[in-house]
């Protein structure tokens, strides 16, 4: 079943390659199927969790590599719990979104789709993979798709912006790999299950440097100031849709290896580093905040206030208890929702207006009721208000760690205050506002393809809003081991 | 009847040294240029078949009074070294054009280095060795200068002095273990080394060095590199290819034979290993460092290969105290060889493949490159993404596998040193990619391989996927053959 989720992509990208080129455009229907039938595979994989259960189900093993001179044995291991079955749940979704607002691709659309469909299969991977070598192999290969689709169907200084991305990636998986071999060789094994279950206590390296070695990949995806500068450019110069992807589920292969890896192999470490977490965490929030409020393009301003929401993610694990990490979880979930769908609006925006700068825009509420409300709705929920997604989890953060760092809890609320603050104005200066006669020819989101995006992600952002239960039951399941091995 | 076994296990060498003579004879009465190709690549073939027949009949064992043996590692390198001779044979036939004169000589040449390089892999007596060694070398010395342009005759005269230079100065080791042993045969050198005390140590680690710094030439590390990028440059490119790959290949076998048989006694080996740690690290370095700024490709990959013998000096210094003895760097070693030998050739076929038609090795003027041929570009890309070491290539495992080896050997810091560089090496390997693929080509005109060049690449590209997804073949097999030094 998990193979099947994971790997099913791949058949999308051997029957778009087989299309010849003069039906190229059907590539954007092959996609759509595949993305589709994905994401059923992952719903039907969300109701047949046991969510009475801790630990990982719907194991697959097999054998891979295995040597018995250099101890290296590696094996297919994929398997899910509460916490990557969220992560898997919401690839699934916006991979579908993304492929949806990429309707209207005309740029080499083959190359475009296929390289999307592999993104979607490295994401599900990292997301299952509980051999460490297998999670650092389906790490690496994500990054040749973003190179591409950033690099060749993106605006601006996109070539440029590509290789900061795979630069600051590749540098931090870099460290990465020395860390996992180091861990690897003192644990004997690279199975993520057993690493997290030993006491690790001598290594090649002290304990120390090998967490180190491991957040240093994970911060930077995060990103965690001061290694965020890549996310501005990435997110600005990229296409909507992987911009999309790149906000919505690729920040939180960071947040994810952190719990995963970093504090579940390693729980003595994190005990000691919390508060550095903490730290970091509130120095992102308000430092994305502060620089939020400042940015003139509409793009730049998600994408800097997705630096200031992943610090939610670091301050809800410096908590280290099960609320704290179960709100980590969320917000990684409704942050990849919201923001999504932020970029999605600021994608159709700038189809139609050409221009993402907040000074041009003007009004837009007249010409484009739907957009508006749709923004707006994803603005009210990226400020954390009640009965939307975002509220939960910023909520369950800040109790998970009050009791431990409370002056700092209470730093990250003001970040809260900047949100509202940077959304409101944007909401404001955007779509209200004076109506302005150069905009009057530009029409409202009417394609089926954009409505079924917005409708479903929309739906998505109340439903856990009203009834938070249906996701926090299950990351829930999938934080508590580690919170038991951080007790 | 024991020199008939003995000549038996000399087979696969023989019957490439026959097939020259008869090449060159019978190119003096009938010159027919598919009559030569047809019997080199009938040689080759002979000789995959004989050796194929050893493995079968269990012929391992030694020949000519101890100077040559049969084992696991000679058979690998007869297997290897057959199958680059092969495919630098298929990758000339179209580049042979430009030296139409000399064509039986030119494949005689490649049989004769192919029989010294697979010699250099099985001899075990350092007058053999010298022998081999200079059979391979003076080939190579003509093969080089072959084209006869300015160019091509300068690479060859540089190669022939600095290459007479290191032969003196490998033999000026080789003296020194003789007159410290009193024998040329490397297990005899062996227990005197095991014997050494310390009025003999300084004498024991001039040899070191000497035979370190003359089989360096042959490795192209730094500082024995000089050589490489005119050489690379003015060499015929097939010729190229087989400097980068079999000569290289050559070089490592014979330094892991004399080092491990003959210097592998821990009174000595902590020493060179830490050499050879230091010479990786060096060479990783200015290999990966220099190569950035090259605008040739010939030359970029010239610096590139003395990149990649940085990483494979990393499997010479990774000797395990604990167990194994040598096995396990050496099969990192081994592995590498056999990966590198699929990517760097794919890498050089793609470049005849280009410069047959636009008559240019300059990397601007692979712009477009995708647009004019397509599945050479993707296999270009392949092979430049496998040396960068990104997964689902073979480069990815080879260098895992050589690290994680450095890592059990307790050599962290070059394998920190290793991954910083593989960091590097993605910036000038993937600019190639972005030309090809992002720039507007100069011209629509088609650029196709022929059949024999298309072939190549297609074992290229296959072998390079096949490692990729599943290594374990090859690294059984390189285990298999590592086990030589294991006792």
């Amino acid at each position: 079943m998990l193979s099947f989720i994971v790997f099913f992509p791949l058949l999308g990208i051997a029957i778009i390659a087989l299309l010849p080129r003069e039906r190229e455009r059907y590539s954007r229907w092959v996609a759509a199927g595949t993305a589709f039938v994905v994401l059923v595979a992952a719903l039907a994989l969300f109701a047949a969790f046991d969510r009475g259960q801790t630990g990982f189900q719907f194991v697959q093993r097999h054998s891979w590599i295995s040597s018995d001179i250099g101890h290296f044995d590696i094996q297919y291991l994929l398997g899910v719990d509460g916490l990557s079955l969220a992560m898997v749940v919401l690839t699934a979704l916006l991979a579908q979104v993304a492929v949806l607002i990429s309707w209207k691709i005309e740029l080499r659309p083959k190359e475009y789709f296929a390289w999307l469909l592999l993104m979607e299969t490295s994401l599900l991977g990292v997301f299952t993979a509980l051999d460490f070598l297998l999670f650092f192999i389906f790490w690496e290969i994500e990054l040749i798709p973003m190179y591409f689709l950033i690099s060749i169907w993106g605006t601006g200084r996109k070539v440029y912006s590509a290789w900061k991305y795979v630069f600051f990636t590749f540098f931090g998986s870099a460290f990465m790999l020395v860390g996992l071999l180091v861990l690897a060789f003192a644990g004997n094994t690279f199975d993520i299950r057993v690493l997290g279950q030993m006491e690790i206590r001598d290594a090649l390296l002290p304990t120390q440097v090998i967490f180190f070695l491991l957040l240093f990949g994970f911060a930077i995806k995060l990103p965690v100031f001061p290694f965020h500068t890549w996310l501005p450019d990435a997110h600005t110069d990229a296409p909507t849709a992987v911009s999309v992807m790149l906000a919505g589920v690729l920040l939180k292969m960071g947040g994810y290896g952190i719990l995963r890896i970093c504090l579940t192999i390693l729980p003595d470490v994190a005990r000691e580093a919390s508060i550095w977490l903490a730290a970091f965490g509130v120095v992102n929030i308000l430092y994305g905040a502060l620089v939020t409020l400042v940015q003139t393009d509409l793009k730049r301003l998600i994408a800097y206030s997705s630096i200031s929401h992943m610090g939610y993610v670091l301050v809800g694990i410096s908590g280290l208890g099960l609320v704290g990490l179960t709100g980590a979880g969320m917000q990684m979930f409704t942050h990849g929702v919201i923001t999504g769908l932020l970029f999605v609006m600021v994608g159709l925006v700038y189809d139609r207006a050409h221009t993402r700068r907040i000074g041009e825009l003007s009004g837009l509420a007249h010409q484009m009721p739907m957009i508006a409300v749709v923004m707006i709705i994803a603005g009210l929920a990226s400020l954390g208000l009640p009965s939307m997604a975002g509220f939960v989890s910023e909520v369950l953060v800040f109790l998970g760690t009050f009791g431990k760092y409370g002056g700092l809890t209470v730093m990250a609320v003001i970040g809260i205050l900047l949100t509202a603050g940077y959304i409101l104005w944007m909401v404001q200066r955007v779509f209200l506002g004076e109506r302005l006669a150069r905009w009057e020819g530009l029409g409202d989101a009417t394609a089926w393809w954009e409505r079924t995006a917005m409708v479903a992600m929309v739906g998505v952002i109340f439903l856990i809003g009203i009834y938070p239960a249906v996701l926090a039951d299950v990351i829930e399941t999938g934080v508590q081991p580690i919170v038991g091995r951080l007790a | 009847m024991d020199e008939l076994a003995s000549v038996d296990r000399l087979g696969p060498e023989l019957i490439l040294l026959a097939f020259a003579g008869i090449i060159v004879l019978t190119d003096l009465v009938v010159q027919r240029r598919w009559l030569v190709v047809g019997s080199s690549l009938l040689a080759v073939a002979g000789s995959l078949l004989w050796a194929g027949t050893l493995v079968a009949r269990d012929m391992r064992g030694t020949a000519f009074d101890g100077m040559l043996v049969v084992d696991n590692f000679s058979l690998f390198f007869n297997f290897l070294f057959a199958g680059i001779a092969a495919v630098v044979i298929l990758v000339s036939i179209d580049y042979g054009g430009r030296f139409s004169r000399y064509q039986g000589e030119y494949y005689a040449l490649i049989l004769v280095s192919a029989a010294g390089m697979m010699l250099l892999a099985g001899t075990v007596d350092l007058i053999a060795i010298f022998v081999a060694l200079e059979l391979t070398s003076i080939s190579l010395y003509i093969l080089v200068g072959f084209l006869k342009d300015e160019r091509s005759s300068e690479a060859g005269l540089k190669y022939l002095l600095l290459g007479a230079l290191s032969a003196a100065v490998t033999l000026y080791g080789m003296a020194l273990l003789f007159g410290l042993s009193g024998s040329t045969s490397l297990a005899d050198i062996g227990k005197a080394v095991a014997a050494a005390n310390d009025d003999t140590r300084a004498a024991l680690v001039m040899a070191m060095v000497f035979l370190a710094a003359g089989l360096g030439f042959k490795m192209a590390v730094v500082p024995f590199q000089m050589w490489v990028p005119d050489v690379y440059q003015g060499a015929p490119t097939p010729i190229t290819a087989y400097l980068s790959v079999g000569s290289k290949a050559a070089g490592f076998a014979v330094v892991m034979r004399i080092f491990f048989e003959a210097l592998g006694d821990r009174y000595i080996s902590d020493d060179w290993s830490n050499m050879f740690a230091a010479i990786a690290a060096i060479s990783m370095t200015v290999g990966n460092v220099v190569a950035i700024s090259q605008t040739n490709i010939k030359r970029m990959l010239g610096y590139s290969s003395i990149a990649q013998a940085g990483y494979l000096l990393v499997g010479l210094a990774a000797i395990s105290a604990a167990e194994g003895g040598f096995s396990l760097g050496a099969s990192g070693v081994i592995f590498f060889l056999g990966t590198y030998a699929f990517t760097n050739l794919g890498a050089f076929i793609a470049v005849i493949a280009i410069s047959n038609r636009i008559n240019s090795d300059e990397i601007g003027d692979y712009a477009g490159m995708f647009r004019r041929a397509p599945l050479l570009a993707l296999g270009l890309t392949l092979c430049l993404i496998s040396l960068t070491g990104i997964p689902l290539t073979a480069g990815f495992f080879a260098k895992v596998y050589i690290f994680n080896a450095a890592v059990q050997s307790h050599l962290v810091w070059l394998v920190i040193v290793g991954v910083l560089n593989s960091v590097v090496s993605a910036y000038y390997y993937l600019r190639v990619v972005l030309q090809m693929f992002l720039e507007a080509p100069p011209s629509e005109e088609r650029v196709s391989a022929g059949p024999s060049l298309g072939l190549a690449m297609a074992i290229a590209s296959a072998g390079i996927l096949f490692i990729g997804v599943l290594p374990f073949p090859l690294l059984e097999v390189s285990e298999t053959a590592a086990r030589v030094f294991g006792s």
